[in-house]
């Protein structure tokens, strides 16, 4: 399922370790930006709002984590060169938000397209997630999938390779204004995070 | 995309793969570093495939850094206490390519070892000329430089007499969502490092190097400002086609 390489050079350099966020990302001016977690506007057609809480294993929410997410537009683009297949959006597709006191987050976007793999398979529509927190010596990875993409989600070959019993904490869930999608850190209904 | 009678693919999406770098890595669970306790997952991680959406990554340009971003002693009124410091380097690949027009945000302590965040309970004194945050974009070459003045140690509650060594705060983004790193920049020869659990984490004693600036004596501005060297080392990728399908296992 990885899409090895079949000849690489050896790297030269030994990559820089990863640390901490830490407590203090989010001083005045930190890494949070005002407009971090609208990655479109709220008039924009079909903009929902995602929303969620960062949980620990105690089942406290976790008020010093940042969330970052990456997804393609509505289209399954990506504003970006190393997309083979071109590059036809500006859609940003990031987004930044810190948790607050309760360990939620939002942001608003909207549903990104499938997307073909190298292996000739269609990956169901996604977002990709990063979680930084004090207490997290390096990002954690996650995605989520939209609850009512029942064909596509089948097909996917990352949810596919989940077992069912956890599959559904990569779904988002409906709810008023868009979406949820609680991150559990640890616990029966732990999140699915990946290496990659 | 279209396939072939066999069922195959007959376009060819070629993608960079970014080499793996496990082992330059903290684990998630350090005992030592106790708040990792509730914040480690417990079962084991999926692998994810790199697909389009991790080898593509946010490119966020000039338009989020300001004129004074990469100077921290220039944000106020007034100049900030401390010993004020160049900090500069180059943003690489692990195949030693720099990585250009990527964007670099750092954080930090004043000099007395306070960050201007609420939560922040050091008794130690506030700098009103001090931020303690700057941000700048890597240049053709990768490189970056910040002016800013030199962190103090702060201590922190996770064991008895615990100190964080003095450290600077790196974001970056790389041009892929698999480079996105958040690491730590220390000073050369600091007393603190053995009783750092942070610091300690990171176990080959190799990599842990790579976290340690260098003085760097070539930067410095006579009768103005001491410098040290960083280079940041992200993972490195190579454009493989897809070639050998036939001979690819996927199991
Ligand atoms: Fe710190």
């Amino acid at each position: 399922m990885t899409n090895s390489p079949r000849a690489r050079s050896q790297p030269t350099l030994g990559t820089t370790p990863s640390q901490t966020v830490g407590p203090f990302f989010a001083l005045p001016e930190g890494l949070p930006w005002p407009d971090g977690p609208e990655l479109v506007t709220e008039d924009t057609p079909h903009a929902f709002v995602l929303r969620g809480q960062l949980v620990d294993g105690a089942g406290d929410p976790v008020p010093d984590g940042l969330i970052e997410i990456w997804q393609a537009d509505e289209r399954g683009r990506f504003a970006h060169p190393d997309d083979p297949r071109g590059t036809t959006t500006s859609f940003r597709g990031f987004g930044r938000c810190a948790t607050d006191q309760q360990g939620r987050f939002w942001f608003r976007t909207v549903r990104p397209g499938g997307l073909p793999t190298p292996r000739g398979e269609w990956e169901a529509p996604h977002i990709d997630v990063t979680v930084l927190a004090r207490g997290m010596l390096n990002r954690l990875v996650t995605r989520i999938y939209f609850p009512d993409e029942t064909r596509a989600n089948a097909a996917d070959p990352v949810l596919e390779a989940v077992e069912e019993r956890r599959r559904k904490t990569l779904l988002a869930e409906h709810d008023d204004t868009g979406f949820r999608f609680d991150i559990r850190l640890q616990g029966d209904d732990e999140t699915v995070f990946f290496v990659l | 995309m279209a396939t072939d009678t066999n069922g195959k693919h007959t376009d060819d999406l070629v993608l960079p793969t970014y080499a793996r770098d496990d082992t330059s890595h903290p684990a998630l669970h350090t005992p030592e570093y106790r708040s990792t306790a509730l914040r480690n997952p417990q079962r084991p991680l999926h692998l994810l495939p790199q697909n389009l959406t991790e080898v593509t990554g946010p490119l966020l340009g000039h338009e989020r850094v300001g004129e004074h971003d990469h100077d921290l002693t220039v944000q106020h009124e007034g100049e900030p206490l401390g010993e004020r410091i160049v900090v500069s380097g180059r943003v690489l690949d692990s195949d030693g390519r720099p990585v250009p027009d990527t964007l670099v945000e750092v954080w930090q302590a004043n000099a007395a070892g306070r960050y201007r965040h609420s939560g922040d309970r050091h008794p130690a004194p506030l700098d009103p000329n001090f931020s303690g945050v700057g941000r700048c974009m890597t240049d053709e070459q990768g490189r970056y430089r910040f002016v800013t003045i030199k962190p103090g140690a702060y201590p922190w509650r996770n064991h008895d007499n615990a100190w964080r060594p003095a450290h600077i705060h790196f974001s970056l983004f790389g041009r892929a969502f698999t480079q996105r790193l958040i690491t730590q920049m220390y000073f050369p020869g600091d007393p603190l490092f053995f009783q750092d659990p942070i610091f300690q984490s990171v176990r080959d004693p190799k990599a842990r190097e790579r976290m340690i600036c260098r003085f760097d004596l070539d930067s410095t501005i006579p009768e103005w400002a001491l410098a040290y060297h960083f280079d940041i080392v992200l993972r490195g990728s190579r454009a493989t086609p897809f070639e050998n399908e036939d001979d690819d296992d996927d199991d």
